[in-house]
């Protein structure tokens, strides 16, 4: 299924303490309260903190429910629902493709420019290629390549953060 | 100052004022017992890890100080698991230390290793692996922080050996004395929003079937001054839920007592009927709300909790407000002011009239019958000092004693109601005896309870906390008992304790108790009295009760609070008196 015709997901960008275990804290709770985890993805923004992007489902739980269970975790120290209009959200994706046919490296080539990704490296009827954007774009993307001869890939969750009033 | 993370550990405890520790030694923990001769606080030494972590919670419950908890890693770990979950659904202030294998041991499945801040975080409010002796002052600070404020609860602090060993260099440090609590992501709210407060106050004026449903917030608040101004000053009834018991004195003209799945009559529809439920420090439970979509169905909801993810958790509030009950109820009585309710008086006279027909009540023992449990129950209610403090198990005696005992003082019923853990009462017990040694502490207990956890007794008799307990045995695992003869049939499955094994009085004195044997309905009080007599050791006191007794009122499993099932004898005679009208 695609990602973008997925039931109602909300995007949650928590701030959290960047100490041992907080990932797991964090999994666990949806696991243990019957959350669904969309997608998540992690990272350090600075020395004391890490920001998570959790793409929920929404039908699995009351949002409001998730987000104060969420906020009773002591290393959590902020929760912003994201709204898809004002903030910024993008997801990435590597392919590796085996084209079969040398001469559609340059159709792949140019389909990867129309969404403005990019070419990592061809190797012979082989071709390893990047694309961030938002997710349907990343749906769509994906639906015009599947001719190609797709071997791998490989989609990030999604990362956000709240955008500009 | 210099020192080793074990003695650190000790003096943490001892900065945050901690004069009793509950616990067992083992492999990994040694170090810090080495430190706990040293020590200026007490130690019990338990008979099983279980036993130590209800006591920390029995302590905590009757002190109002957080309880601890100290044992080894593994399996001792693991036998505290059960405790903490007990205590994390009913918030009870407790700070559990587990010794861990060495820092660099982790992951390599050493002996005795267990992941226990895995295995412990969805039943801990939090808990932290300590890497540096340095951190100890700092986090032991931070959890007793933790387990006190905002909605209480447990916290687990974990400590790898090499780190509190003063044999290995890993375990110096110098001791600072730990800083202000700085925790960014852990900000409590206590006060109220106005408007919410005014929106509250308003719905209580107008409402004209109003019921306060208080919860065991109102006792981790210690707001039990502020309910009862609340109550009497808008004449409003009150029920308190099994862990509120006590939150208002069962002798107040306004106290319903306990509502839910074994609630009195009165109370269970006074919430049905009302049309404003005010929730103070309670949390909808299925064992109160009986079949949510059929509970209070025209009942408007106020909604106070400090734990803002209970607010429409459950049910939907009409104003839900996220504060300390303390805080919120004192705000609501300036908001109110001088301001008048509506006339409940009609309201009132519907309660009372239920509280005539369908009283709380039992058929008494035939002649030469066995002893009625609830005859029991009062007998050593009115044997007993007032302030006497009364610790349950899980079970029909567990019910029994919420609903016959009267708790006329805050803090004195303790009991599993969460997770109703079967074998808290006896080191519950231990435990509030241990913070108050002058009050009388009766565990009441069940046959299968019992066999759970007595060891403890030892505990008791060896540390001198002079618990008494009163051993309903019933011969069954009562209540899986009554649910088998209600919802199957009769069908008794696995629930036939009946001995010859063991001997409780053997058993008893064996474990150093005075033991008694009451079987005559004649002879129970003489043996209350000898019980509350004797200061120096345990008493059990096991009275051989009626095997088949049911608990009455109940709501049946899966069924609205509106079909609630009152005593047989009691339809018959409501129907009588029907028929008299």
């Amino acid at each position: 299924m695609k990602r973008s015709q997925l039931a109602e997901t909300h995007t949650l960008a928590v701030l959290v303490e960047n100490k041992a275990g907080v990932l797991a804290r964090v999994a666990g709770l949806f696991a243990r309260r019957g959350f669904n985890i969309e997608s998540l993805a992690v990272a350090p923004t600075n020395e004391t903190l890490s920001r998570i992007t959790i793409v929920v489902d929404a039908e699995s739980a009351p949002i409001d429910q998730i987000k104060k269970q969420l906020d009773k975790l002591i290393n959590v120290v902020d929760i912003q629902e994201l709204d898809g209009e004002h903030s910024a959200l993008r997801e990435m994706v590597l392919v590796r493709l085996d084209v079969e046919d040398e001469s559609r490296v340059v159709e792949v080539e140019e389909l990867v420019a129309g969404f403005s990704g990019s070419v990592i490296r061809v190797g012979g009827t082989q071709m390893m290629i990047s694309l961030s954007s938002r997710p349907n774009d990343l749906d769509d993307f994906l639906g015009k390549l599947q001719p190609f001869g797709v071997q791998e890939l490989q989609r990030t969750g999604a990362i956000a953060i709240p955008g500009i009033e | 100052m210099q020192m080793d993370g074990g003695q650190a550990l000790l003096k943490a405890l001892e900065y945050e004022g901690v004069e009793v520790v509950f616990g067992y030694p083992g492999g990994a923990i040694l170090p810090v017992y080495d430190s706990v001769l040293d020590a200026g606080l007490r130690h019990v030494l338990v008979r099983h890890e279980q036993g130590a972590g209800h006591m920390a919670s029995g302590y905590a419950h009757a002190t109002g100080k957080p309880g601890v908890v100290m044992v080894t890693s593994g399996p001792a770990a693991t036998n505290i698991v059960t405790p903490l979950a007990d205590a994390y659904l009913d918030s009870v202030p407790m700070v559990a230390i587990t010794g861990q294998v060495p820092y660099g041991l982790i992951g390599t499945d050493a002996f005795q290793e267990t992941d226990t801040t895995g295995i412990t975080m969805s039943i801990t409010k939090h808990n932290y692996l300590v890497s540096d002796p340095n951190d100890i002052p700092q986090i032991v600070h931070e959890a007793f922080h933790i387990a006190t404020h905002g909605r209480p609860g447990p916290v687990l602090i974990d400590l790898p050996k090499n780190i509190t060993d003063a044999m290995n260099p890993d375990s110096a440090m110098t001791w600072k004395d730990p800083v202000a609590v700085d925790l960014p992501g852990f900000q409590p709210v206590l006060d109220g929003k106005p408007e919410d407060i005014t929106a509250a106050v308003e719905l209580m004026l107008q409402a004209s079937r109003p019921v306060i449903y208080a919860g065991g917030g109102i006792l981790k608040s210690r707001a039990a001054a502020e309910l009862r101004a609340l109550a009497e000053k808008l004449n409003i009834p009150v029920v308190t839920t099994l862990m509120a018991r006590g939150a208002l004195p069962d002798s107040h003209e306004l106290n319903l007592g306990m509502p839910g799945m074994h609630g009195n009559y009165t109370a269970v529809m006074a919430m049905q009927e009302s049309d404003l439920l005010i929730a103070l420090g309670s949390r909808f439970d299925d064992r109160v709300t009986g079949r949510l979509d059929g509970f209070a169905p025209d009942a408007k909801v106020i909604h106070v909790d400090i734990d803002p993810a209970e607010l429409n958790k459950i049910r939907a509030a009409d104003v839900a407000i996220r504060g300390d009950a303390k805080n919120v109820i004192t705000a609501m009585l300036d908001e109110i002011g001088s301001a008048t309710a509506v006339d409940h008086n009609e309201w009132r006279s519907k309660l009372s009239g239920w509280q005539e027909v369908y009283p709380l009540a039992y058929e008494p023992a035939e002649p030469g019958g066995k002893l009625k449990p609830q005859m029991v129950l009062e007998r050593l209610r009115d044997g007993s000092p007032e302030d006497t403090i009364v610790a349950s198990g899980v079970g029909q005696h567990q019910m029994w004693a919420s609903q016959y005992w009267k708790f006329d003082h805050a803090y004195t019923w303790l009991n599993s109601g969460g997770l109703g853990t079967m074998g808290y009462s006896i080191p519950a017990a231990i435990g509030a005896k241990a913070g108050m040694p002058d009050r009388t502490v009766w565990a009441v207990d069940g046959d299968g309870c019992f066999q759970m956890t007595c060891q403890e007794l030892i505990t008791a008799a060896v540390e001198n906390i002079p618990i008494k307990v009163a051993l309903l045995n019933n011969s069954y695992l009562g209540m899986v008992r009554q649910w088998q003869e209600m919802f199957y049939d009769n069908r008794y499955s696995e629930v036939d304790l009946s001995g010859p094994v063991p001997d409780y009085i053997k058993l008893s004195e064996a474990m150093g108790c005075v033991a008694i044997r009451v079987e005559d309905p004649d002879e129970v009080e003489a043996a209350i009295e000898k019980a509350n007599s004797i200061n120096d050791r345990p008493v059990v006191v096991e009275f051989v009760t009626e095997s088949e007794e049911n608990v009455y009122p109940m709501v049946p499993g899966g069924k609205s609070n509106s079909d609630v099932v009152v005593p047989p004898f009691q339809e018959k005679m409501a129907a009588r008196l029907e028929d008299e009208r």
